[in-house]
């Protein structure tokens, strides 16, 4: 068994690497705190939220009052609004969010965007679950589905957006608009609907992404294979495996260095996600029922662990960025986001490791692996917004005019330009200013990265092979979970245990636990829980009423009591 | 009287620098630093050492700065409860069992769990100035160390164009409460060093300092020895060189 990591000390494996211990300038980039940090939501803050589901869910008593639009969107008084909006740690798209909220206050001069920048998901779940406490959600925020399915535990928290969808004035391509905003129909649909649940839609789709996986071509090809338009998952452990072998002193034959992690996967849940997404196999019901644990996931896990052992396969968390180790020419095929473009590659306008370390390959860019070639499936993913509802229905209007401004195509264009993102409108893919960027391919290493734009390209031509995963209230455990269970088997692996049966039976006990799994599920856990329930029933009422009578019959009797016996003394 | 006074002076002098400096012993089935940094990745290692900081508490996970006097444990995601964490102030002697791993060049142990041990030391920080640019520089990984007399140097540029000398973010993207990045220069090599504010957040003196330096500006600096993808100090404090 090859273990690359455990042969040799850590010191060795740097010094033979990197001569000096210093860190020069241009060196100094980095970035993942946060990713790598990933927020999990505290039981503290979780209880929290579903104490406060209970005070004010019961048949909307309490709570926000829905939103109701106003007919007239009141230009006489000042707005001030705030937006979390995550970035991927990158100064361009942060001057993007700056020179969009600019562009919006001259058009209107009465509202005040105030900017909260993020550089993970889940911290912005976590803080948004903290501020619902305090009513002090920000106005408009980049989220995921999933997570707005959690906000939707609270009553009339976030906004349904159908209404304002089909405003004639300040709606979808409005004729009240100071701005050209896309109609519905220009709204790629599949796009929409993945922010449609629970009966409504609650977010739009701000930015698109898919994962890809990116290749060192001149290291397969020195392995004698050629990449495929559509990569398997047999050819990649094939090779992965091929990429294994070393010398007697511990090189890797490859690159002749001492790591070498052929196939390294950044978003494990993903990977999890898209090979039981690609098997046929089921993951949940579109209620809730978690229908993950099964014999396919199981034989999955087993594949990864047996490539895991022959050092062939890791993780992002267990051993770092894809990225890191393919510039370094330390792995062959890494999967990870197409937002992640800008990232890969020998000329990689990004990069935290030093120039001195960065080796000379092709970069071939692909769909990520699949069982079926001639039925590829591929997850959708990227940031959508929504807005959070406010006792003012002139401040909701404020932040829908807001986020409906990110919808126009010079934000579009501008922002999917600095990733692997593609525009989420018709209007702005179509405009002859995104196609002629897209035609500029590899014209530099920059704005026209051909890696980056390639990984664009992926999505665009293959949109309509993506799939989202049900959204409901317990949907981002289930996905935490999915992605957990390929980190304990690589883990467990790693530190020489061993994965069979009673190992997998232990796992999927574990993740159940962990995740809460068995307190989600069914109909209950749906988004649609938060439909109006109407009133109380008269019987229900009438129990409740003799409860609270009963109580105050007691109370009277002890405080009888207590007087009775006073005046005894 | 005076033999007797004189050695019983002796044996209470021995006993309060143990009981100062920390219980150097190691008890039974504990690693010596020495074993430590030998210990394969992935294998269990157990350490007894003390808290020298705290970075972060979060769903019963710590992640510490330790150190003892033969070297430095950066313990990640600890199992920790809150009341727990509070206990952890600096100085204070914990024995830890979990997992040795590296993550983009910084060792570390994972998958830990803790117990809290008698003794107390503080770590001085040691001057690694002459050391930066050498391979000898990641023997000293983790420890709290110090760095004497460098020059702040340009960090990257504002919107107008200007040099600036520190940036929240690598690149600039971040805002105040994030991470600090400052470059600094000795001897003709500039190095990048962070305020992780998670240790250190935009209440502390240290980060105002750092968003007070000057381009040009020669300072002291104190902090840990952490590692990404090359040496990245975790910066605690910046004064004026003396």
């Amino acid at each position: 068994m090859k273990q690359v990591w455990k042969s040799h000390s850590p010191f060795e494996l740097r010094q033979a690497e990197k001569p000096f211990g210093g860190r020069c300038i241009w060196q100094g980039r980095r970035r993942g705190k946060m990713v790598r940090r990933l927020w999990k939501l505290g039981a503290a803050a979780l209880s929290a939220l579903w104490v406060m589901g209970i005070l004010t869910g019961c048949h909307g008593r309490e709570g926000l009052e829905e939103f109701v639009m106003p007919e007239e969107f009141d230009t006489s008084r000042d707005y001030e609004i705030t937006f979390w909006a995550k970035n991927d740690t990158n100064k361009t798209q942060t001057d993007i969010y700056n020179q969009a909220i600019q562009e919006f206050e001259k058009l209107y001069p009465n509202i005040t965007v105030n900017l909260r920048l993020y550089t993970d998901y889940g911290k912005i779940y976590n803080d948004v679950i903290t501020n619902i406490a305090t009513n002090t959600t920000p106005n408009v925020c980049i989220t995921y589905p999933d997570h707005i399915a959690t906000y939707l535990t609270g009553t009339n928290l976030v906004v349904p957006l159908e209404e304002l969808f089909s405003h004639e004035q300040y709606g979808l391509g409005g004729s009240g608009l100071q701005f050209a905003s896309p109609s519905m129909e220009e709204i790629i649909p599949q796009f929409m609907e993945e922010c449609r649940f629970g009966g409504h839609y609650y977010a739009i789709p701000y930015m698109r992404s898919t994962e890809a996986c990116y290749i060192n071509k001149t290291f397969v090809e020195a392995l004698g294979y050629t990449v495929p338009d559509v990569l398997t998952w047999d050819f990649i452990w094939e090779v992965s495996e091929a990429a294994t072998a070393q010398d007697s002193e511990g090189n890797f034959l490859i690159n002749g260095q001492k790591v070498m992690i052929p196939f390294i996967y950044k978003s494990t849940d993903n990977m999890m996600i898209q090979m039981l997404r690609q098997k046929g196999a089921e993951y949940s019901s579109d209620s809730g029922e978690i229908l993950i644990f099964h014999d396919t996931t199981k034989e999955l896990l087993e594949t990864i662990a047996e490539h895991t052992a022959g050092g062939a396969f890791s993780t992002f968390k267990f051993s770092s960025y894809p990225a890191n180790f393919l510039n370094a020419g330390q792995c062959i095929f890494a999967v990870d986001s197409t937002a992640g473009a800008t990232w890969m590659g020998t000329d990689a306008p990004l990069c935290d490791i030093s120039e001195d370390k960065i080796v000379e390959f092709d970069t071939e860019v692909r769909m990520i692996p699949q069982f079926d070639p001639d039925s590829p499936r591929m997850i959708s993913q990227g940031p959508s917004v929504c807005i959070f509802n406010k006792e003012d229905p002139q401040e909701v209007l404020a932040a829908w005019l807001f986020a409906q401004y990110l919808l126009t195509d010079e934000v579009q264009i501008a922002y999917s330009e600095t990733e692997g993102y593609v525009p989420v409108t018709s209007k702005a893919q179509e405009s002859a200013a995104y196609q002629d960027y897209l035609s500029r391919c590899g014209q530099d290493n920059s704005l026209y990265y051909d890696v980056k734009i390639r990984a664009a390209k992926l999505l665009l031509e293959h949109a309509g092979d993506t799939f989202v995963t049900p959204v409901f209230n317990g949907s981002a455990s289930l996905r935490d979970a999915a992605g957990q269970m390929i980190e304990e088997t690589v883990k467990s692996v790693k530190r020489g245990g061993n994965a069979d049966d009673a190992y997998f039976e232990k796992l999927y006990s574990d993740m159940i636990s962990l995740y809460r799994l068995d307190q989600i599920g069914g109909r209950n856990s749906s988004a649609s829980v938060q439909e109006d329930l109407g009133a109380l029933p008269s019987m229900s009422v009438g129990l409740l009423a003799g409860l609270t009578g009963a109580w105050v019959l007691i109370l009277l009797y002890v405080v009888w009591g207590r007087i009775k016996r006073r005046k005894a003394i | 009287m005076k033999k007797i006074v004189s050695l019983l002076l002796v044996v209470l002098t021995a006993l309060a620098c143990v009981g100062c400096g920390g219980d150097d012993k190691k008890s039974e089935g504990v690693m010596t630093y020495e074993e430590y940094a030998a210990a394969a990745l992935e294998t269990q290692v157990v350490v007894e050492t003390y808290v020298q900081a705290k970075q972060s508490w979060w769903d019963n996970k710590a992640t510490v700065y330790t150190q003892d006097k033969d070297g430095a444990y950066f313990v990640y995601n600890m199992e920790c409860s809150e009341a727990d964490y509070e206990k952890l102030t600096p100085g204070t002697k914990i024995k830890v069992t979990g997992y040795k791993k590296e993550w983009s060049g910084e060792i570390e142990i994972m998958d830990a769990t803790f117990e809290f041990g008698k003794g107390n030391y503080v770590a001085e920080a040691m001057d690694v100035t002459s050391l930066l640019g050498t391979e000898g520089l990641i023997d000293h990984q983790n420890k709290f160390v110090s760095f004497k007399g460098m020059t702040v140097e340009p960090a990257g540029k504002d919107d107008a164009g200007n040099d600036v000398a520190f940036l929240y973010n690598w690149d600039g993207s971040g805002q105040d409460g994030d991470d600090l990045y400052f470059n600094v220069s000795v001897n003709g090599q500039t190095y990048t060093f962070t305020v992780e504010s998670y240790l250190c957040d935009n209440t502390t003196d240290v980060y105002a300092a750092v968003k007070n330096l000057k381009i040009g500006d020669k300072i002291d600096m104190e902090g840990f020895l952490y590692w990404y993808e090359g040496v990245n100090p975790h910066i605690t404090s910046v004064t004026a060189s003396k």
